[in-house]
């Protein structure tokens, strides 16, 4: 079975210099996108991934990541949107590249599909009464 | 047939009156015909729930001892700049005021996180606020210095007053331009990559009553999750603005100002707002009844979103040159499709005026009138209409010479 999962790795570090998306291609054949890259000024790294692959293969890919000393979350844990200060204008709708805001037929109540998120950050400035977190 | 606002707040006060709000309307109507419609309907409830600059407070927080005269010095509200130019311990807050370092848009576009919009959401909210004065000092006057936390409870008076709310009609915001724009509209992507909007459409309060056959001043109104008036013709109010046969405003044209008591408003209906790389606003929440006296008015409320047209008008240069270019009329039903045609390209809609708000707001008023508690109001006088000279006009620039 194919999995498709966008997930935040956080190296500590002694891992960021070391090629480790290179050995989830090579030894467990996952197809990566990159979504967002950064290192810290205290030298931890932050990798937000798209990884597609077998299950099996996906699962030992995360394992080995861990077992390496690799933190990592789920996306959407990262992205979130603080439900007591969205009223459900709909100015995120056009200012996401992903798509992952959309209204509701009928209520027009606005949603936000944080599995589609790619945590760009547009959203989060461009809300008037900023109600999207990001928790990076 | 005719009805007086008298006769219906009887039936109001009885429990008896038939209330609608602007969306449901539409099929009763439908169903029973204008005329039933028309005699067996009372009041019909409108909201809104948007953006709404020119929105403002003030506030008397008391004489202090000994006593300050804050007239003509300085006064800052959580370092938002107050205006103090009134009288010695009266403050007058408005929602686009920013702190005096805030970097506004030195670094472009700025992010406005923090303005008098949200001062007045925090101080609605029962937060304390910091109040920092200085004053030149007088001989009944003699304090020169105040530093204290104020509390909305402890205000003598604290007052919601915005001087332009409720546009009737709006344009609809595109960028002909290569680069993204940062609007009062929101982002604009380059190219006509979208379009913004900002009405309720069908339910917004000046679409329902577009000649303002009953909406004036005196009006009791939902303001801000309390209860309001509407004080006077707001800021900019243009009855002369064209119409479509029904009489539906084809761009922006009768505007309200509104006044009420801010210790009864919510923090849920006044929403301290960040507009980036424009500034801090206020987001408004809006509701009038309609008191059903006569089919014409009746048929009025009925307004759909199809008869409603909005122009289109291009933010990177129309707008900020005052040109009166308009690409197209798109009716809200299309902006509420989810895209539009403009110039044969199909451009994806947003709103920045939320309907599920408004939908709540009419909700409320409705049974704020169903449960007796809430009375129409007779008003004192009616807005300015087609037939008053009132227009809006253009600054009329005269250069100084020295």
């Amino acid at each position: 079975m194919v999995v498709t999962k966008k997930i935040v790795l956080r190296f500590p570090k002694r891992l960021v210099e070391r090629p480790i998306v290179y050995r989830l291609v090579k030894d467990y054949d996952l197809e990566f996108n990159i979504l967002k890259a950064s290192i810290t000024p205290e030298q931890e790294g932050l990798l937000v991934l798209e990884l597609k692959g077998d299950q099996k293969e996906y699962d030992k890919g995360i394992n080995f990541l861990v077992k390496g000393g690799v933190k990592i979350e789920s996306l959407s844990q990262d992205v979130t949107r603080n439900e007591e200060r969205c009223t459900s204008c709909g100015a995120c709708i056009t200012v996401c590249p992903a798509g992952a805001f959309e209204l509701e037929p009928g209520t027009r109540l606005v949603i936000f599909n944080n599995e589609k998120c790619i945590a760009c950050g547009l959203c989060i400035p461009a809300c008037p009464p900023r109600a999207m977190e990001v928790h990076f | 047939m005719a009805k007086t606002i008298a006769e219906i707040n009887q039936k109001i006060k009885e429990g008896k009156a038939v209330v609608f709000t602007a969306e449901e309307i539409i099929d009763v109507a439908r169903e029973k015909g204008i005329k039933k419609a028309a005699q067996e309907v009372d009041v019909v409830t409108t909201g809104t729930f948007g953006i709404m600059c020119s929105s403002a407070a003030y506030f008397n927080i008391g004489h202090t001892t000994p006593k300050i005269k804050l007239g003509g010095g300085r006064a800052y509200l959580n370092d938002v700049q107050a205006y103090t130019g009134v009288a010695a311990v009266d403050l007058f807050l408005g929602a686009n005021a920013l702190p005096d370092d805030d970097p506004r848009n030195r670094i472009h576009p700025g992010e406005f996180n923090y303005g008098g919009g949200h001062v007045i959401e925090e101080l609605v909210a029962g937060k304390d606020i910091r109040l920092e004065a200085t004053a030149y000092g007088t001989d009944c006057y003699p304090r020169k210095k105040l530093e204290s936390y104020i509390n909305i409870k402890d205000l003598n008076q604290a007052t919601l007053f915005n001087i332009r709310n409720a546009y009737q009609n709006y344009n609809v915001a595109v960028n002909l331009s290569e680069k993204t724009i940062y609007t009062y509209m929101g982002v604009l992507k380059p190219k006509m990559g979208n379009a913004n909007y900002s009405s309720a459409g069908l339910l917004s309060p000046l679409f329902n009553d577009p000649y303002y056959k009953t909406i004036g001043i005196g009006t009791r109104i939902f303001l801000g999750g309390g209860i309001g008036y509407v004080a006077w013709q707001g800021t900019q109010h243009n009855p002369q603005a064209p119409r479509t046969e029904k009489g539906i405003p084809k761009g922006g044209a009768g505007t309200l100002a509104t006044i009420g008591d801010l210790k009864q408003m919510s923090p849920r209906w006044l929403v301290g707002t960040s507009v980036l790389g424009y500034g801090c606003s206020l987001t408004v929440g809006i509701g009038i009844p309609i008191p059903i006296l006569s089919e014409e008015i009746l048929q009025y409320t009925t307004v759909t979103d199809a008869d409603i047209m909005a122009p289109v008008v291009d933010y990177s240069d129309a707008y900020p040159n005052n040109k009166p270019d308009v690409l197209a009329h798109v009716s809200y039903a299309e902006l509420k499709s989810g895209k539009i045609k403009v110039k044969g390209k199909d451009v994806p809609t947003a709103s920045l005026s939320s309907y599920p708000r408004a939908v709540e707001i009419a909700g409320i008023l409705k049974d704020w009138v169903q449960s007796g508690k809430f009375l129409l109001t007779e008003p004192v006088e009616l807005l300015p209409g087609v037939e008053s000279s009132v227009s809006v006009k253009p600054f009329k620039e005269r250069p100084i010479e020295y």
